[in-house]
């Protein structure tokens, strides 16, 4: 092994405490420093940090952002959402591809540049985007690909690509990113002003229990996707034994065309940490982790910065806000590219430096969570509501909303709108009536809640947003009339084919099964017994899945079947003499010619 | 019988010693549950989703699902076994099994609880995969081909051997097994002695030289179907030449 890589490894070992739970930083820090974390280099991660080859090799080989294989200095990846899809996307990859001569998931002969495909990187309003190392390319054009590959050759600084700063912190000197937040409505919950450190002083000087019992009267719902009530939650995990105990804040918001979160943490830190503090009281917590996605890197020394002000303010660390034994830290946990991880098992596996893997229930976080201790996860809206609700007190949040459904919610609009960005509006809202705030004029389908939600066309456009109703984690993406319902159902599949961690049957194959199907249907080659295929697939995917990823990706499938049946039936017919309409001679045969002419693959 | 704790299989009430899964106590009251992951002596994996039975309602893996007091688990329902049928399809199309040329074949627990579920051909479209075969080592062999990823061999490896030859790579459909050092078996200290080559239910980790020691006919599968008796009494499509 080299001596520089080695004495890069013991350094960045003795960083972490030379701590084997720590694995993820440690490799994150190799591959940004190298390119890779070669097999030397794992060789090296296994003497000195005493984690297992295989161990180091399943970590490094499932996440986006790590590779064995050495990539460019400069690593373009573009955002390969579906509504970039939908934004010319494909245009924009080839004019990169094009000028830097590389096919995409190539590598430049000198090593200087790669360039990748990524799922979407939470700039939707921004459509088409792209990451260049950890700097967001927003907007993109060939033109202005072109024009950062032409400048890059020139300084191979991705930060001197920002020429005019986004609003409000994107401006902030430890951001300086040309993101905008895009906040395009305001309502009085999250996106509103408050006062500095008022909710956590307010909850220091409470009990613990009655911190709980007042998010309970706000009847404060989880925000990240499955909608649980936060302090029947926190409760478990308070009565749950065990002398040490976590609070994680999940900011991997990685469901394609979701961003809210990005804009939480971009405008509003003070309020999230101040909920992972209030939580973390209200648990018995003493630590707190934010998992932050790879992704969201750009944002990482302006929030540590945040913590550090607030460590300043007494309002972290020991003896917070004055009270005697109330210590709570938070450390920030980077991702590395894995939207199961997301999932909160799967994300305290990724936090401990293992591969992004759910793990099985029982037992459940609450019980035994981030290094076998209770752990509390809660989404970064969530943990928004909760110092609001401490600061304004529980009446005001309430009364926001719907009986089920109390307070706001935070969507992220995008697609065929005048107006992509945040909304904050409240729950019961009509998706009509969002769909009038964005200045959506014809739109043909929404894809809300993420793709794992439901696809809606028209006739479901006086639905409501609420639990009990259109429930989401906060994804909107709309399409208008020119677009192909089944190609977008497409396009969402195979981002779940790829995402899948592969642990379970259901998912692994039936993702990839779903989404060859469609592509079937869609080359003209479908019959009406695929569509009974799809519902039977999607059955045993749901049932036996071992995570909520497998037990909901086929949504996009089954509810635009459900919603643009006749477009599926106009396409699928059945063969007069019962012969498989998918049977392709030509290319079952190609094989069998390429052996008997000797010819290359 | 005995006191103590117990809950419902299929209507039949099955004494549980606490700690136990739903598959353990099944096992060890006799009720066969079908697996393919599972295997006694090595730890819960719960990936091939194969035991999948409704315990109080819901679906749940009867290999890694704790066994409480009083609940109640539907497992031979035709709701549940068409899951599992599906979920062996899956395995049979994601991999290329061409059974009449695996020496495993009749030993092989795949290939048996296709015949226990009568699936004469898959209904899913093959995939084909391109995969290899690493034949490095002087001993064994690894046909990714045959691979259904269930990690018996990597826990077997790690935890009766204390080895750790064998891990996963990748991510969802790029899953697979890999070797701990080097690129090749041969580049391991993988042994044929060791215990992580007796576990693989199929025929991807092999023994070479020794494969059909025990001619075709004579097979364990050829004699009692897998789990006692089938569902269907006579396996319907022997002859078709197909998985
Ligand atoms: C595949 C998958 C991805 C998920 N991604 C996220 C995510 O990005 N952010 C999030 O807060 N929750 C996500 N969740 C939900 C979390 O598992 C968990 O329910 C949530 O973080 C709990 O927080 P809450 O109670 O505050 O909503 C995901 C779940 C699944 C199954
Ligand atoms: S459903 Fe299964 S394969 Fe899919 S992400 Fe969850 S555990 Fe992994
Ligand atoms: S080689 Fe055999 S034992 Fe190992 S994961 Fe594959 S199928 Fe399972
Ligand atoms: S035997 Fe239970 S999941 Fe495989
Ligand atoms: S018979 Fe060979 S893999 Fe099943």
């Amino acid at each position: 092994m080299s001596t520089s890589l080695e004495n890069a490894i013991v350094e960045v070992c003795a960083s972490v405490g030379n701590e084997p739970s720590r694995l993820m930083d440690v490799a994150r820090e190799i591959q940004a420093r190298f390119g890779c974390v070669s097999a030397e280099a794992i060789d090296g991660i296994h003497t000195h940090l005493g984690v297992s080859r295989p161990t180091a090799r399943s970590l490094v080989s499932f996440y986006s952002f790590l590779s064995e294989k050495p990539k460019g200095r400069v690593v373009i990846r573009l955002c390969d959402d579906p509504v970039d899809r939908l934004f010319g996307h494909d245009r924009v990859l080839k004019a990169f591809s094009d000028e830097l001569g590389i096919p995409v998931g190539g590598t430049t002969t000198d090593g200087a540049f790669s360039l990748e495909r990524t799922a979407c990187i939470g700039m939707s309003d921004h459509a088409p985007a792209a990451l260049v190392n950890e700097t967001p390319v927003t907007d993109l054009s060939t033109d202005k690909a072109r024009e950062i590959v032409a400048e890059l050759r020139a300084h191979m600084s991705p930060d001197r690509l920002v020429k005019k700063l986004g609003d409000g912190n994107n401006g902030h000197p430890l951001v300086r990113s040309m993101v905008e937040n895009h906040i395009r409505k305001a309502g009085p919950i999250v996106l509103t002003e408050h006062h500095h450190g008022e909710a956590t002083r307010k909850a220091a000087a409470m009990s613990p229990t009655e911190v709980i019992r007042s998010v309970k009267a706000a009847r404060l719902r989880g925000r990240g996707g499955a909608g649980f009530p936060t302090g029947i939650k926190w409760e478990m995990a308070r009565a749950a034994p065990g002398p040490r105990k976590f609070l994680v804040c999940n900011a991997d918001e990685g469901e394609p065309g979701t961003f809210k979160d990005r804009v939480l943490l971009t405008e509003f830190p003070d309020r999230v940490f101040a909920g992972m503090t209030i939580a973390g009281y209200a648990i018995g917590a003493r630590e707190g982790i934010l998992y932050l996605r790879a992704e969201y890197a750009y944002l990482r020394r302006f929030l540590e910065d945040v913590l550090a002000q607030r460590r300043a303010e007494g309002l972290l660390g020991k003896s917070i806000a004055a009270r005697h034994s109330f210590d709570f830290d938070i450390r920030i946990q980077m991702g590395a590219g894995a939207y199961v991880c997301g999932e909160e098992s799967a994300l305290l596996n990724s936090c401990e430096g293992l591969r992004g893997d759910p793990r099985n229930r029982p037992p459940f976080p609450a019980q035994k969570g981030y290094l076998g201790c209770p752990t509390i996860v809660n989404n970064v809206e969530t943990l928004a509501c909760v110092a609001r609700i401490l600061d304004a007190g529980p009446a005001t949040f309430s009364e926001y909303g719907t009986k089920q459904s109390a307070g706001s919610k935070l969507l992220s609009i995008s697609g065929d709108v005048g107006m992509a960005g945040v909304y904050e509006v409240p729950f019961g809202v009509t998706l009509r009536d969002v769909l009038t705030m964005a200045d959506s004029r014809e739109t043909q389908a929404v894809q809300i809640g993420g793709p794992s939600g439901r696809m809606v066309g028209p006739s479901e456009f006086d639905r409501t947003i609420c639990y009990d109703d259109l429930a989401t984690g906060g994804a909107m993406a709309v399409f208008g009339p020119d677009r192909n319902p089944i190609e977008i159902a497409r396009l969402y599949m195979e981002f779940f084919e790829d995402e899948s961690c592969g642990f379970c049957t259901p998912c692994r194959v039936g993702n990839g099964l779903l989404r060859r199907g469609l592509d079937k249907v869609l080359a003209g080659r479908g019959e009406p017994s695929d569509l009974v295929q799809f519902e039977e697939v999607a059955r045993t995917m749901k049932a036996t899945s071992r995570c909520g990823l497998g037990q909901t990706s086929f949504n996009p499938v089954l509810t635009t079947l459900a919603s643009f049946r006749p477009l599926f039936d106009s396409l699928v017919k059945e063969d007069p003499k019962k012969f498989r309409r998918s049977f392709d001679l030509e290319a079952s045969t190609r094989e069998a010619a390429r052996i008997r002419t000797g010819g290359a693959r | 019988m005995s006191e103590g704790p117990r809950f419902t299989l299929d209507g039949r009430e099955i004494p549980l010693v606490p700690g136990q899964t739903v598959i353990e106590a099944a096992d060890a009251a006799g009720i066969y549950i079908p697996r393919l992951c599972h295997k006694p002596g090595l730890e819960p994996f719960g990936s091939c989703r194969v035991c999948t039975v409704k315990a109080n309602g819901r679906s749940v893996a009867a290999c890694t699902y704790p066994a409480s007091p009083g609940m109640i688990v539907e497992s031979d329902t035709e709701e549940v076994n068409a899951h599992r049928k599906l979920l062996l399809e899956m395995l049979f199309v994601e991999g290329n099994h061409f059974c009449m040329s695996c020496e495993k074949s009749g030993n092989c627990e795949l290939q048996a609880l296709g015949y226990r579920f009568a699936i004469a051909a898959p209904q899913l479209e093959f995939q084909f995969p391109v995969r290899d075969v690493d034949a490095s080592h002087p001993d064994i062999l690894i046909d990714h081909n045959r691979c259904i990823l269930c990690s018996r061999c990597v826990r077997a490896s790690r935890d009766l051997d204390k080895k750790e030859v064998f891990g996963f790579v990748g991510r969802g459909p790029h899953k697979r097994i890999a070797v701990s050092s080097g690129t090749r078996l041969r580049d391991t200290d993988a042994d044929v002695t060791d215990q992580a080559l007796d576990v693989c239910p199929v025929g991807a980790l092999l023994r070479k030289r020794v494969g059909f020691a025990v001619p075709v006919g004579q097979r364990l599968y050829d004699k009692v179907p897998i789990g006692g008796a089938p569902v269907v009494p006579e396996a319907p499509v022997a002859e078709e030449g197909r998985a």
